[in-house]
């Protein structure tokens, strides 16, 4: 049951979209695909709404192969990121269009939108037009239009990429809690590696039409499959082969024979934390991530010399991300598990 | 600042005075001459059994041309945005023909056409006479008012995207339910001053008429047709109240299309 997707590929022109992607998605989860823009992700998710023809390959949703069935038969609901709102109709016929097309009677459908326009919290606007609402106003009356049909999957096409920052760390939380209300199968593609973390249960990290590697937000983090998925999920610096996180990084005063020399070349205070950018001595930029206790302690101001020491240092065999070989399995690097070097070994 | 508000008005005024002397003074005069003397002879003129059917012929091609262009020019605008084929760029230079090409050409080309030892002859010499009557004429008409609709749906389509289409059909709507619920109201302004400028040039036009149509009195004259004979027949005072007619009837269409608009926005 869920969503699958098997062996997909889409071209268009000479860009490769897809290449050969295959995922599951387990009944009744959250799942985010995440990756930069141009990895296809946005593909993924129309070809399982059946927006878009995949030149081969095979969509199965709820057990039922919906490959070639054209869009308003296969049961989804989609929410586009910029609303897509019926700009001709009002709130209430937005989200009552879908009932209309099934030609429900009239007194169910207004009691099931007016329903519907609770859950969204819209439910004295139904009146107004898209034009006369907010941004996140118009994508949660999306969302209830969507969720009028009773759809089998939700899927969310960057849902909250045009709206402000505010905005859409309230609707995250408000999606993320819908969810666990309703159980619909539902994917979201993001490009905010933060987002998809905050909401998503499982992730799918994406990148040039490939799957990089799906898990959970700590499988990803603590065991990412490459240096696509180090870099793009968390924050990452490169040091020589390995790579270490900048919360792992150690500022101490004194040498020892594990640290490098570096200058303190800017300090930026984010709030709790604060964030050192150093250069060293063979030029390369590192930054570290300290709270605002160990700052005070170590008195660092802009062009002293310290000393770093890296916790966790990950490295990847060969170049990566792999390229050419066209699984779609999440990949690890070869010698099975990633290699882990602290250090002090 | 002053200089800024004199350069306004005067950049105002100049507007004003040409669209004044080139538009407006035209106009005027002829609303003068034609009740110079009076509202008895323009009456008598366009009330006279050539000028009431000129009238009525007049509004017939109106009821042919428009909706067959407005239908006809829909469609295409949806083929030319909707489907990306590598034949749209000659279909719409196609399109543009009658906007480049005169109409006497236009009407010049419906004659080789439909004439003796054309290639459509066979059609009037089978009893449906083409020339010279009601079908050339309203083949001309239609000619020369194709473009407008396909001009000026085709922008408001690339404009409204297919988001909303869409969405209509991850909602359960087919093409069909989808063009009428979505994309249609969504494009009714554009498709309306299509319909606007369709009816306008139909209502005016002389040249390629005039040569399908051989313009015979009560027979094959439209009002513009009407309004040149009576000039020529030195009955000026006919041919203006037949021109004002001429006018009211366009008129008439922008206000009905600005009724609609306003009801709508109220």
């Amino acid at each position: 049951m869920g969503i699958s997707v098997e062996g997909a590929n889409k071209r268009f022109g000479d860009f490769q979209a897809l290449d050969d992607v295959s995922i599951d998605v387990p009944d009744g989860s959250l799942t985010a695909l995440l990756g930069p823009s141009g990895s296809g992700k946005s593909t993924l998710l129309r070809a399982i709404a059946g927006l878009e023809d995949l030149d081969s390959g095979q969509v199965t949703i709820n057990g039922e192969d919906a490959t070639g069935k054209p869009a308003q038969k296969r049961g989804v609901g989609f929410v586009f990121q910029h609303y897509a709102a019926f700009k001709h109709m009002t709130v209430y016929d937005n989200v009552a269009f879908g009932l209309k097309i099934r030609k429900w009677d009239k007194a169910k459908i207004s009691t099931r939108v007016h329903e519907l326009l609770q859950l969204v919290q819209l439910d004295g606007l139904a009146g107004r037009f898209p034009s006369q609402l907010s941004g996140g106003q118009r994508q949660r009356m999306a969302l209830a239009r969507a969720l009028a049909v009773e759809p089998q999957v939700l899927l969310l096409d960057e849902p909250f990429g045009a709206l402000d920052a505010k905005v859409r760390k309230d609707l995250r939380t408000w999606l993320r809690n819908l969810h666990e209300e309703m159980h619909v199968t539902t994917i979201f593609v993001t490009h905010d590696q933060e987002e998809a973390m905050d909401v998503a249960g499982q992730l799918v990290v994406m990148n040039e039409g490939r799957v990089e590697q799906s898990g959970s937000a700590d499988d990803l983090y603590d065991h990412p499959a490459n240096e696509f998925v180090m870099s793009f999920v968390g924050e990452v610096n490169r040091l020589g082969d390995g790579f270490v996180r900048p919360h792992d990084m150690d500022v101490v005063l004194d040498p020892d024979e594990n640290t490098e020399e570096a200058m303190v070349q800017r300090i930026v205070a984010l709030g709790f934390e604060i964030r050192v950018e150093f250069v060293l001595a063979d030029g390369t930029d590192v930054w570290a991530q300290l709270t605002r206790a160990e700052l005070q302690k170590l008195e660092l101001r802009q062009g002293q010399i310290v000393y770093l020491r890296p916790g966790t240092t990950k490295s990847f065999s060969g170049d990566s991300p792999p390229s050419g070989d066209g699984a779609s399995t999440p990949r690890h690097p070869q010698g099975g598990d990633d290699a882990e070097v602290t250090a002090a070994a | 600042m002053g200089a800024n508000t004199a350069s306004r008005w005067g950049l105002r005024a100049l507007g004003l005075g040409y669209l004044t002397m080139l538009l407006l003074i035209p106009l005027v005069m002829i609303f003068y001459k034609t009740f110079e003397d009076g509202i008895g002879p323009p009456l008598d003129a366009i009330t006279s059994p050539d000028g009431l059917h000129a009238l009525k012929l007049t509004l017939l091609m109106v009821v042919i041309a428009v909706p067959l262009n407005t239908i006809f020019g829909v469609g295409c605008a949806l083929l030319l945005v909707r489907r990306k084929s590598k034949a749209n760029p000659v279909i719409d230079a196609i399109i543009n023909l009658p906007f480049a090409v005169s109409p006497v050409v236009i009407g010049l080309s419906l004659f080789l056409l439909y004439g003796t030892g054309g290639w459509f002859a066979f059609i009037g010499e089978n009893g449906i006479e083409i020339l010279f009557s009601v079908p050339g004429m309203v083949l001309a008409s239609i000619f020369v008012s194709l473009p407008f609709v396909v001009r000026e749906t085709v922008p408001v389509l690339q404009e409204i995207g297919t988001d909303q289409e869409m969405a209509a059909s991850t909602l359960g709507a087919n093409g069909w339910q989808t063009f009428w619920k979505i994309t249609l109201p969504s494009i009714r302004w554009g498709v309306a001053y299509g319909v606007v400028l369709t009816t306008a040039r139909v209502l005016g036009e002389f040249g390629a008429v005039t040569i399908v149509s051989g313009s015979i009195s009560g027979q094959t004259q439209t009002l513009p047709l009407f309004v040149e004979k009576q000039y020529a027949n030195f009955n000026s005072t006919g041919a203006y109240g037949a021109s004002l007619v001429l006018a009211l009837l366009a008129l008439v269409t922008l206000f009905a299309m600005n009724l609609l608009k306003r009801k709508e926005d109220a």
